[in-house]
């Protein structure tokens, strides 16, 4: 009996050995990708959380335009050609032909992209007759914070591969809002066939794009997988298989990077980054990058509705010892909430200092020579402009009680975080933005803007009429002299008022296995892994 | 009489499950927050869902009439919507649950094949050198807390060696169908795709969580064992059966070993409980999709429906393994069908 045991097992041991080979092969066909957090959505209209992001936008679809991350020029997606009218208020677009949307196993498409796809796509976002338009009740949060519903008056099918968008005025970062990783297009016949089912709400869970990989299957807290895309219109797909792992502990992620259990990871913390650079196997890039990481107040709520304490707040705040602390000096500190690499910075001269007894005085000028009680909320993962609210909340709590300030901190799971900021149930929180475009409307529109405090975005709750006036007229002009001098006033505004403290602008930092080629690392927008391949 | 005694011990199932209803049912009411979305796990939101809430929970009732129909909903798996993902608190259970119980199987298996054996030796070899060592490991095994153990198998093994991953249940790129929720059964079930380099690493996968898990138990039941055999070795049938000529070998497996491991049985059962409860350490650290890590997580996001199914399925299931357990004792030994109380 054991001999006959130990044969079988023998048998069994030495085919494996003998499939090995193949069997390495097929398996390097597939990608691990270690995520930070759970997506929110599968459709990045809905959305602004750049975890999600990363994973869909980039992966399931594609953007009529993009920019050159280098040359900072658009350059054609599914847009081949883009003609802009005289008065700058009608654009369009010539439309790539024989590209398909995914075939999956709930949607088999019977026509190749066109003109209604794009119109459907876009009108969802402003026009109330779109049947989609108040499905997941209406809430696109990037389109809405840069006004979108004030912005196109119409879209017009020209031909069924033109499409033209016809605008209330010309506005100058239109374009760059288009190549946006939210501008994405999507499948209007699988939105029509859902609806003849009454499945309306299924089509932000169950996408459908046009991008290098196909959606397979999403297990909450654990995984989501997408498949190649074998009809892909740009290049051949490497990668048979690609799946995020999701893993929202950064050590854990670091931990899985040396098991080889990931082949890629999001995110590492400038902490750990020396573990990983000492490796052979491990390649770690590191990336300037658009973004602010920041201090935001509830400005609606008391006290920080008095400007007086926000900046009291401010000069509390030793911000050297985060920049320690916190990014390692991985980081720089924050002169202005637009960062150095933008055309528009301008280093602002009264950043507050640190300086604990100014800070005291403005309490009592305040009327809270005592001090209060408030709430920081620290986002519970790691991105770029913020590698470890955590630990930068806790730096804060110690620097505020000496002003007789009691902080405690605030955590919850990263989405239902961000939903909580939304519905501003805070009084500060940590929190930050990466940009998308190029464009520095895109710090401001999308974070400070009036429409934003109503779509959940502002997490300053700040409506200040003269800085949406602001940027209005920055946005009416092309002159681009103009346009510095409009979002020179703005950066001086947000400083003199304070709704946001800017802390640092971080680095983009991404490990990856020595063998896997083709991620690169822009300074702005998602990831995109649809050149990954191993060596 | 065995029957008599069964329906004792379904007695005091069925006592205890009400308890845990009555109790479960109450937290909803303790937690913060407003009782009915705790209870249904749909946020409060605007009128009109509200008082559709209302009628369906019967809200404006006793609580006597209110518990009737939770008792209603338990029954018909309506355990409410998880807060954080939306979907029915049950379908989590029964998507997570076997998960756990893949592990503490394998776990409770491993530590009666090492266990049960060594604590026989270490009697067979009483106060000599195999017994020390045995008693001596099992000390170390026994005062180690399990998250430490765990921690030092993953630098070992999984960062410095790089033998056993870290996380999970099995690469994530294979893909298996779930059909059982028991993962080397769905792999069989699926025909071993990936030419059983999935099985493979699905074991691989499984090591250092199931010895991690299996450690606790295993040294109890060494210990016990070790006991329960010195004690029966000392009476004096035995004495008598050494008398008679038998050799220790004879001694051993023949009479003692019979007597010794009545009580073992019981251990054994006994010893489920405590799995679980090691098993959502376990689990937190390896990453393993149990329900134990889920139900972690949702006491850190404040998922209330969530925890309050998490917790009535996994005291469910431990009162019932416990029963179970109990049970199967009985059918060894007829003496302990004398018991007038029952215990748990």
């Amino acid at each position: 009996m054991h001999k006959l045991l130990l044969t079988l097992l023998a048998v069994t041991l030495v085919g494996c050995i003998d499939n090995k080979e193949e069997i390495i092969e097929e398996k390097n066909q597939g990608l691990v990708y270690c995520a930070e957090a759970n997506p929110v959505s599968f459709n990045p209209q809905v959305t602004t959380t750049g975890s999600t992001i990363d994973i869909i936008a980039n992966q399931l679809y594609d953007r009529l335009i993009s920019i050159d991350p280098v040359t900072a020029e658009f350059q054609s997606e599914l847009a081949t050609d883009w003609k802009i009218s005289k008065d700058g208020k009608s654009i369009t677009f010539t439309l790539r032909k024989g590209v398909k949307f995914h075939t999956t196993a709930y949607f088999t498409p019977t026509r190749d992209f066109n003109a209604d796809d794009v119109i459907f796509t876009f009108s969802r976002l402003f026009d109330v007759y779109n049947p989609y338009h108040f499905v997941g009740d209406a809430n696109y949060p990037y389109f809405q914070s840069v006004g979108i519903d004030q912005l196109i008056r119409k879209i017009v099918r020209v031909t069924d591969h033109q499409v033209r968008f016809e605008l209330f005025n010309p506005e100058s970062s239109f374009l760059a809002n288009m190549a946006t990783d939210f501008a994405v297009v999507l499948s209007e016949e699988y939105a029509m066939k859902l609806k003849k089912n009454n499945q309306e709400n299924l089509f932000d869970q169950y996408p459908i794009g046009t991008g290098p990989y196909i959606y397979k299957e999403y297990r909450r807290d654990h995984l989501v997988r997408f498949y190649r895309n074998p009809l892909y219109w740009k290049h051949h797909v490497a990668l048979e298989q690609l799946v995020y792992d999701i893993t929202p502990n950064g050590t854990t992620r670091i931990a899985k990077m040396l098991t080889k259990e990931c082949d890629v990871t999001a995110h590492p913390s400038s902490a750990q980054l020396s573990i990983l650079a000492q490796r052979d196997d491990i390649n770690v890039e590191k990336e300037t990058n658009l973004n602010i990481g920041y201090w935001a107040f509830n400005t609606e709520r008391a006290p920080f509705d008095d400007l007086r304490v926000r900046q009291a707040l401010a000069h509390a705040i030793d911000i050297d010892k985060i920049m320690q602390a916190v990014y390692y000096g991985n980081g720089t500190r924050a002169q202005s909430i637009l960062p150095p690499t933008s055309w528009a910075f301008e280093p602002q001269a009264n950043m507050p200092s640190f300086d604990p007894e100014l800070a005291k005085k403005l309490l009592i000028e305040a009327g809270l020579p005592d001090g209060f009680d408030m709430t920081i909320w620290a986002m519970p993962v790691s991105r770029i402009y913020n590698p470890n609210a955590r630990k930068m909340a806790e730096l804060m709590q110690s620097d505020l009680r000496k002003i007789g300030v009691n902080v405690s901190i605030v955590e919850y799971e990263w989405n239902t975080f961000i939903q909580r900021i939304g519905e501003h149930r805070h009084d500060s929180v940590l929190l930050g933005w990466a940009a998308d475009t190029p464009d520095p409307d895109n710090f401001f529109s999308p974070l400070l803007s009036c429409t934003a405090t109503f779509t959940g975005k502002n997490p300053a709750n700040w409506c200040n009429p003269q800085f949406d006036l602001l940027l209005t007229k920055a946005l009416d002009t092309t002159d681009l002299n103009m346009r510095k001098k409009y979002y020179d006033d703005a950066q001086s505004l947000i400083v003199d008022e304070l709704p946001l403290l800017p802390i640092a602008h971080g680095l983009r930092f991404q490990a990856s296995s020595a063998d896997v080629e083709g991620i690169t690392l822009g300074p702005f927008g998602a990831i995109s892994l649809a050149n990954a391949r191993k060596k | 009489m065995i029957l008599d005694y069964i329906l004792r011990r379904l007695g005091l199932l069925l006592f205890m499950t009400l308890m845990l209803s009555v109790f479960t049912f109450s937290i909803s009411y303790l937690f913060p927050g407003d009782p009915l979305s705790n209870l249904s796990g749909v946020p409060s939101s605007n009128f009109a869902q509200h008082s559709e809430l209302e009628d369906k929970y019967l809200y404006n009732s006793n609580y006597f009439v209110q518990y009737i129909a939770f008792l209603g909903r338990i029954f018909q798996g309506d355990w409410g919507l998880s807060f954080a993902s939306g979907d029915n608190v049950f379908s989590h259970i029964v998507d997570l649950l076997p998960a756990t119980l893949e592990l503490s199987v394998y776990a409770l298996i491993i530590s009666i094949v090492v266990g049960v054996p060594a604590g026989i030796l270490g009697s067979a070899y009483y106060k000599r050198w195999p017994d020390k060592l045995i008693n001596s490991t099992t000390m170390v095994g026994y005062s180690m807390p399990v998250f430490w153990l765990a921690l030092l198998l993953i630098m070992v093994f999984s960062l410095k060696l790089g033998w056993f991953p870290m996380s999970g249940r099995m690469g994530l790129l294979y893909e298996i169908p779930a059909n059982t929720g028991f993962i080397l059964i769905d792999i069989a079930l699926a025909g071993f795709p990936y030419k059983g380099m999935a099985f493979l690493d699905a074991l691989r996968h499984l090591t250092l969580p199931t010895i991690v898990l299996a450690m606790y138990p295993t040294t109890v039941l060494v210990r016990f064992t070790r006991e329960s055999m010195l004690k029966v070795m000392d009476q004096s049938f035995i004495k008598t059966a050494r008398a008679k000529g038998l050799n220790r070998r004879q001694l051993i497996i023949h009479h003692a070993l019979r007597n010794a491991l009545l009580p073992v049985i019981k251990q054994i059962g006994l010893q489920f409980s405590t799995l679980i409860t090691l098993a959502m350490i376990t689990e937190v650290i390896f990453s393993w999709p149990g329900i134990g890590r889920w139900l972690i997580d949702s006491i850190y996001q404040r998922d209330y429906p969530a925890i309050q199914g998490g917790l009535m399925a996994v005291s469910l299931f431990v009162i019932l393994a416990t029963i179970i357990a109990e049970l199967t004792y009985t059918l060894f030994d007829p003496l302990s069908r004398n018991q007038a109380h029952g215990k748990v």
